[in-house]
């Protein structure tokens, strides 16, 4: 019975993709409303991302240079440490799930609630395809996702190096070290290959949840914490996928 | 006109709508009434092309919906007006934008026309200094007379309407009413009305079709429905104490 509902579930959200992107919305009405999703959904992200970034930076810095007891180990590591940690991990991936809390709750409702006040059955009696016209801009928004992880790597390593100079931990010689030692462009094109499927996913996902709910007020608060489990194991799921194939 | 013939529609098991057979006439104000769950929703629905029925057909002039492309229900769907239940204006709209979105969706008309024919609509539903507000800050029988301009402004051939007054006082109810009479006449257009309130059916049923679990049980005017002799008619329209009173004081007097 779970394995046909999951099956359902997965057809209809591929269901949903193929309308999402056909029938479309007069191009300089969906021309506002991409421009009014990258201000919701990318700018309004980037204060609550950037905070996050800077202190989790700053504590890997410190964490890492507490652990160095040895020695030996030159301090310089405390700046690899920092940069392989956000580029790699925190900044795409973990910056991703806490979107899925911010983003994805906002979609599933904002959508959720148009479905219980009949607004997309408005559209949808107008002619006007309702999953174009509300799914599509968040897709094209959040192309430009990966601004907002840029802006997360260069604040977490930023919020790492005044950890960890101005807390006496390494010197700022040291730290740049670090983040210059053993450096492979392709973490970075491994890191943005899957900032886009994430955005993707965070577009998406929250969106079929809304999209299809069914009942009220209540159930768009309980499809909003759907939405945020199933975002967040989506891109989970892909982080491992993604992962092995291109860094194994 | 819309025509109806041998409309079935079920979900799961359960049997909705048993073969509905009718025609709503252009120009006039048709009803369709019930008690809840006997279908005139679902009706509402599979005539908007929402619901697709299993069983039988429905012409918009003499095209079927169901022999129309995607294109063609596009191009329908930009001759109907609905007027929800809610209203179902946009949130994040202001009322001119909700009531200037079919205009600017499916015309090539400039901004100043557009705001002409938005002003000139609302005006027709009586409202004034509304243009910049929100849905939220105007009252429940205000959206009503929003969303019946939102309805008219691209002047569609086909207006529909899911319980217009629940919701509203005696007297905001009787004015949405007396308006969506006046639009059907002045545009002459087909207006389809689900509902179960009788002042409505008192008010604007020129052509009334009572279903009762999925069946068509009767169909006439509001003249006639007093009239009547059927039992479905009289157990629908007598199920109110106030009629029951009303239809005691007739017999009484003869």
């Amino acid at each position: 019975m779970i394995v046909v509902r999951a099956l359902k579930d997965v057809g209809s959200y591929f269901l949903m993709l193929k309308r999402v992107f056909s029938g479309f919305t007069k191009g300089s009405i969906l021309r506002e409303l991409i421009f009014k999703e990258i201000d919701d959904l990318i700018i309004g992200s980037l204060g609550i991302v950037s905070f996050i970034s800077f202190f989790v930076g700053g504590v890997i810095a410190i964490q890492t240079a507490l652990n160095l007891e040895n020695p030996l180990i030159p301090k310089s590591l405390i700046g690899f440490a920092t940069r392989q940690s956000m580029i790699l991990e925190f900044a795409p991936t973990f910056i991703s799930i806490i979107m899925a809390g911010k983003m994805g709750s906002f979609i599933t409702s904002s959508i959720g609630s148009m479905r219980v006040t009949e607004q997309i059955d408005a559209l949808d009696v107008m002619g006007v395809n309702s999953l174009n016209y509300l799914v599509f801009p968040k897709v094209v928004a959040l192309m430009f996702y990966p601004f907002v992880i840029a802006l997360s790597m260069f604040l977490g390593i930023f919020g790492g190096f005044l950890a960890g100079v101005y807390g006496g931990f390494t010197s700022p010689g040291e730290f740049v070290t670090g983040l210059q030692d053993s450096f492979d462009p392709f973490h970075l094109t491994y890191a943005f290959i899957k900032t886009f499927i994430f955005a993707f996913i965070l577009a998406t996902v929250p969106s079929w949840q809304g999209y299809f709910m069914k009942g009220g007020a209540l159930e768009v608060g309980k499809a909003s914490t759907n939405s945020f489990v199933w975002t967040s194991v989506l891109i989970i799921l892909a982080n491992y996928i993604v992962t092995t194939l291109l860094l194994s | 006109m819309i025509r109806v013939e041998d409309i079935h529609k079920s979900f799961g098991e359960h049997e909705v709508l048993k073969g509905i057979s009718t025609v709503f006439e252009k120009g006039r104000t048709n009803l369709i009434i019930g008690a809840s769950g006997s279908g005139k929703t679902v009706l509402l629905k599979c005539l908007l092309g929402l619901f697709h029925p299993e069983q039988g057909r429905i012409y918009y002039e003499d095209k079927s919906i169901q022999d129309m492309n995607d294109d063609e229900k596009r191009d329908l769907r930009e001759h109907i007006g609905m007027l929800f239940q809610g209203g179902a204006l946009f949130d994040s709209m202001t009322i001119e934008e909700n009531v200037m979105f079919p205009l600017r969706m499916f015309t090539k008309k400039k901004r100043i026309e557009m705001l002409d024919r938005v002003n000139e609509v609302l005006a027709r539903v009586n409202l004034e200094n509304v243009n910049n507000k929100y849905p939220a800050e105007i009252s429940g029988g205000m959206k009503k007379r929003v969303s019946i301009a939102r309805a008219i402004v691209n002047q569609p051939k086909y207006l529909f309407c899911d319980e217009p007054n629940s919701g509203l006082d005696p007297n905001t109810a009787t004015v949405i009413d007396n308006l969506i009479q006046e639009i059907t006449k002045e545009y002459n257009i087909t207006t389809v009305v689900v509902s179960h309130d009788m002042n409505s059916v008192m008010e604007i049923g020129e052509n009334i079709v009572l279903l009762k679990n999925g069946v068509l049980v009767w169909e006439g005017s509001n003249e006639d429905i007093f009239k009547s002799n059927n039992k479905d008619v009289t157990d629908f329209v007598y199920s109110s104490d106030l009629f029951k009173k009303i239809r005691e004081v007739q017999l009484k007097e003869g």
